[in-house]
């Protein structure tokens, strides 16, 4: 790759490039998403490599591996160009008729294309299936068409022109301006505005500033992040710059979560290709503004994705957070004016540029401005990254491009914005999803997780699990969150293991309320949300178990009573095995005894059991 | 002149950072009368204040009582215990903010003993009460506010350590030699020398005890022998009237820093 | 103590405060854990108390002051790894293993962990061994997992 030493030497550059191209050429591109990943994603393509040299096309077919192409359940996906045939569910052992019939012969491999379950239409084409049909993909539109290493494919994509219309044609106050007027809000679940916080953090005294990427994705169900840092880094990296020229900051960091090391790989990579370039280094595109982006990994600590202790631990302490003001515009990183942001905040920028804010602006509705990118999973039909304009509803994105529940049973509730966020009940399925909105109804946006629950899902082991997480990353700085958490988690222990009291769910209440406005940080003040949620949601869910000890999802396990149904069992001891307290014997080929006093009700014999001879009640 | 700390914040701002970067650790300002002040309201009571100053500070110059565990003036605010909450704002766009570390403000209006002020210092009292159930000092805040019992469970009776990190702070701020640490996350935190070993860095000097405001630190002297955080240190006695000043080493530690020959902190201030 | 070995890692950093949490990850991806006498040597060269190494290797949950088996398991515990029975493969593995989460066998092979989400939330419950990722898998699925790894 040159070094551009110039816009005019970027601009030449990418003419020539285009002109290579042939638009028309047949791509196979693998998806090496998150999801697809753990599937063979590598298999496929090494098959596709072998199959492709064999019959001679290797020249004329291009074979990529992308990012994440959503319809993560349908995985390993492959899609091919141009024609948008989308195939799912492919194995090392479909390549070879895949060359053969479709790259060779234009034939279309049936039984590799989705069929819609309602239908039973084969879809081929990818803008066919409902759950891309009703998607707008603005951060996501790269991730099935570009080599996330190729810094090429992104040029080809217009990439960089952003970059090259703000230090050529535009002031820092103008690009503050234009980020202040497309109403671009934080993606990282603040929603902050960010064109303020760059506006603050510009007119903090001084002259040392830092930009930060907050790649620190730990919400748990949430991936967009992932699959963006591994799909299409450079649009974070082109974000970056132009937000580092914006503020007049020279150094910035990408901090990414210690759990995907892949995207630190790719990012590594990125910042190198940017600085053979010149995208980073001294004089950028000859305009006298300079900046270098070092990568810093987390270690570990979901609380690192609160800003104030990601900085402190870039610094090299414990991630605490700490009280604000000072801000982090005005005092952040060292002490110094800091502007960071979410990985999808960042993505968002070099379009806005491109297009213009009123571009971006026309998308979403009055307060929350442009698309949003969620990771729709849990009990529906279709999981993945979705990208919507904000103000979407909950059916639209759960039934239209979800395709509804998994196993044809009832929806019950969506958690939305992770640990901090709440639970979403169905009568509120056709709230127009914002952050004003979801707000209104005792969650938030969060980063994007949505996590769809059927009635399988007992309300009380999710508040639990959520306590539980937060317990276990709660830094343990203030008082409210660490011992709040420690006896809200407490309490609901009570209420699964049947010792639930009728005061305990005032008393969780009156907790949650102090946590929410005496806790220091985030983390403590949303932690009451999935538990309130529940409550006011669900609230006779948690009374059965309290007042009746009975758990009616058939979750909480101190509350379920295990039996072996003689006529059903072969005698095959599988769940002897299993069983980690040897509660359950018999002879073989004999029907088991499952003794009540020793079961301790983990239902490990349930879940192994082949011929349903487990009952639960 | 008037030396003011301007960071608020407990991050260490100097070593580390490239040259460019410039720690903001002391900001000297004039202080002339009256041209820079601040006018904000307290409970209904319009106050002046230095621009400078925490809430908290402003508000206990001006007699108005806010109770605090984990404040020191010599020390960094770290705003950790929560009990100096006030509400700003006005109605309804009023929150929670901590007083020890924001700033007063042209036109705040405070409120250091409203409603939702109280029900959250009750709580964080009830909390700690439940945690530490035999340390007065929490038993006494906590009856000062009308709470005499915890609703919540109790893990070890004896616990008397609050986590504040006074000791920590004293250690690492005042003392510089940072013996002891705050360890773990949440579940588990507690106050500990490295590798709960006994601390190398330990000069032995007892003020991490001193500071602390259950009286949790253990330390016992006998023989001339002061013993904490599970090392024995030789106490010096004073060259001219024969009382213990402080652990030999601790001096030496003086010594080193200041440059002077040792035996001048061989002799007690009473003697000087 | 290797010299030669930390030195090698330092000689990466320019030896400022702010490089001890990358260095302490170099140490632990290299020695599996995070030794005592190297933590004492890195206090001296980055110019960092102690304690606050100890406080940061008790903090962050990557870092571990106790050697790690040979292979590294975590059963992820996502929310939708929870949904789908993920309480239930950590104790599986656990008790096939003869070890709790947290911990490591006595012959030192295996270290079992949990993990808060991996992103292959569709691929629910997941399991990484090292740094293979294992897809949907269930109890009955995990002797055949275990095998390679003995």
């Amino acid at each position: 790759m040159p070094k551009f030493e110039s816009p005019e030497h970027l601009r030449e550059y990418r003419r020539q490039l285009l002109a290579r191209r042939d638009p028309k050429q047949p791509q196979v591109l693998v998806c090496g998403g998150p999801g697809c990943l753990p599937l063979g994603s590598e298999e496929v393509a090494a098959a596709f490599t072998e199959e492709l040299g064999k019959n001679g096309l290797a020249a004329q077919v291009l074979l990529k591996t992308s990012g994440c192409q959503g319809l993560c359940d349908q995985g390993v996906r492959v899609l091919l160009r141009p024609q948008e045939i989308s195939y799912q569910k492919v194995t090392p052992e479909d390549v070879p008729e895949i060359v053969e019939a479709t790259l060779k012969n234009g034939q279309v491999v049936e039984r590799l294309v989705y069929e819609d379950s309602a239908t039973h239409e084969h879809l081929v084409h990818k803008a066919d299936i409902p759950f891309y049909r009703g998607q707008n993909a603005l951060v996501l539109r790269k991730l099935d068409v570009i080599d996330p290493m190729s810094l090429d494919d992104y040029l080809a994509l217009g990439g960089y022109r952003s970059l090259r219309k703000v230090l050529t044609e535009m002031s820092p106050e103008e690009v503050i301006d234009a980020v202040e007027r497309s109403g671009l809000r934080g993606r990282g679940g603040g929603g902050f505005p960010t064109g303020r916080k760059w506006r603050v953090c510009r007119e903090a005294p001084g002259e040392v500033k830092f930009i930060i990427c907050n790649g620190d994705e730990g919400d748990p169900g949430a991936f967009m992040d992932r699959a963006v840092m591994e799909g299409d880094p450079h649009a974070i990296l082109e974000g970056m710059i132009i937000g580092a020229y914006a503020i007049g900051a020279r150094k910035g960091y990408i901090y990414v979560r210690h759990e995907y090391p892949l995207a630190v790989k790719r990012l590594s990579h990125t910042l190198d290709q940017a600085r053979e370039c010149g995208f980073l280094g001294n004089n950028i595109l000859r305009s006298g503004f300079g900046l270098d982006i070092k990568i810093n990994r987390g270690a570990g600590a979901f609380v690192c994705g609160e800003e104030t202790a990601l900085m402190a631990s870039i610094e090299g302490f414990i991630g605490e957070p700490s009280p604000r003001p000072p801000y982090p515009a005005q005092q952040g990183l060292f002490g110094l004016p800091t502007v960071i942001n979410n990985v999808e905040t960042w993505a968002n920028i070099p379009e806005i540029i491109n297009m213009g804010p009123e571009w971006f602006a026309a998308i979403g509705t009055e307060k929350s401005k442009g698309t949003k990118v969620f990771s729709l999973v849990g009990a529906v039909n279709h999981t993945g990254l979705v990208e919507v304009p904000m103000g979407t509803t909950l059916r639209q994105i759960i039934f239209e491009l979800g395709g509804g529940i998994r196993q044809d049973r009832e929806f019950k509730a969506v958690q939305t914005g992770g640990p901090s966020g709440g639970c979403i009940p169905k009568q509120f399925l056709d709230l127009p999803v914002d952050y004003d909105s979801l707000q209104s109804v005792g969650s938030i946006m969060g980063s994007g997780g949505m996590i769809v629950m059927d009635t399988g899902s007992c309300m009380v082991d999710v508040a639990r699990y959520f306590i539980s997480f937060l317990h276990a990353e709660s830094c343990g700085k203030c008082t409210p969150c660490r011992e709040g958490l420690k006896n809200l988690l407490f309490i609901l222990d009570e209420i699964i293991a049947g010792r639930g009291e009728e005061e305990h769910l005032a008393l969780m209440e009156e907790l949650c309320a102090a946590m929410a406005s005496a806790s220091i940080c985030g983390l403590g003040q949303s932690a009451p949300n999935p538990v309130l949620s529940a409550l006011k949601y669900f609230r006779a869910e948690y009374e059965t178990h309290i007042r009746d000890k009975k758990c009616p999802a058939l979750v909480c396990r101190p509350l379920l009573k295990f039996t072996i149904d003689p006529e059903s069992c072969t005698g095959c001891l599988a769940c002897v095995r299993e069983c980690p307290v040897g509660a359950i014997t018999g002879k073989k080929k004999m029907p088991q005894e499952l003794d009540q006093e020793l079961c301790v009700k983990c239902g490990l014999c349930y879940e192994t059991c082949q011929f349903d001879a487990v009952k639960v009640e | 002149m008037r030396l003011v700390l301007r960071n608020l914040s407990i991050r260490r701002r100097e070593g580390g950072v490239g040259e460019e970067d410039m720690p903001l650790k002391i900001v000297e300002e004039t202080m002339e009368p009256n041209t820079s002040e601040v006018g904000l309201t307290i409970n209904g009571i319009f106050i002046k204040s230095h621009p400078g100053l925490s809430l908290l500070e402003a508000a206990r110059q001006n007699g108005f009582d806010i109770p605090t565990l984990c404040y020191h003036p010599d020390l960094p605010a770290e705003g950790q215990c929560r009990l100096c909450l006030v509400e700003i704002g006005e109605y309804p766009r009023t929150r929670l903010v901590n007083s020890c570390t924001y700033p007063v403000e042209q036109g705040l209006v405070v409120q250091t003993h409203s409603e939702k002020v109280l029900q959250a210092r009750r709580m964080v009292l009830e909390l700690l009460l439940a945690r530490c159930p035999k340390a007065t000092l929490i038993q006494e805040m906590a009856a000062a506010m009308g709470v005499y019992e915890s609703r919540f469970k109790t893990d070890d009776p004896e616990e008397l350590c609050i986590l504040c990190g006074l000791c920590v702070r004293t250690c690492r701020e005042i003392v510089g030699v940072s013996a002891i640490s705050m360890a773990h996350r949440a579940p588990g935190k507690q106050v500990a020398t490295p590798f709960t070993e006994a601390s190398e860095a330990c000069i032995g000097c007892g003020s991490c005890a001193f500071v602390c405001p259950n009286n949790v630190i253990p330390y016992t002297e006998k023989d001339g022998i002061r013993t904490i955080w599970g090392r024995d240190f030789e106490l010096q006695p004073c060259n001219v009237c024969g009382n213990y000043i402080a652990p030999k080493y601790q001096l030496e530690h003086w010594a080193q820093l200041t440059g002077d020959p040792v035996e001048t902190f061989f002799v007690c201030k009473d003697c000087r | 103590m290797d010299q030669a070995r930390l030195d090698a890692i330092l000689s990466r950093y320019e030896g400022e405060t702010a490089d001890l949490i990358p260095v302490l990850q170099d140490i632990q991806d290299e020695y599996s854990y995070l030794p005592k006498d190297e933590l004492k040597e890195v206090a001296k060269r980055l110019g960092v108390p102690l304690t606050q190494i100890f406080s940061v290797a008790t903090f962050f949950k990557m870092f571990s002051l106790l050697p790690k088996g040979r292979h590294q398991i975590k059963v992820c515990l996502g929310t939708t790894c929870h949904l789908r029975g993920g309480q239930r493969l950590l104790e599986s593995v656990g008790h096939r293993l003869g070890v709790e989460a947290g911990y490591t066998t006595k012959d030192m092979q295996f270290s079992l962990d949990t993990v808060g989400c991996l992103g292959s939330c569709a691929q629910a419950p997941v399991v990484m061994i090292d740094d293979k990722y294992f897809a949907r898998v269930t109890v009955d699925k995990v002797p055949k997992i275990l095998k390679p790894f003995k």
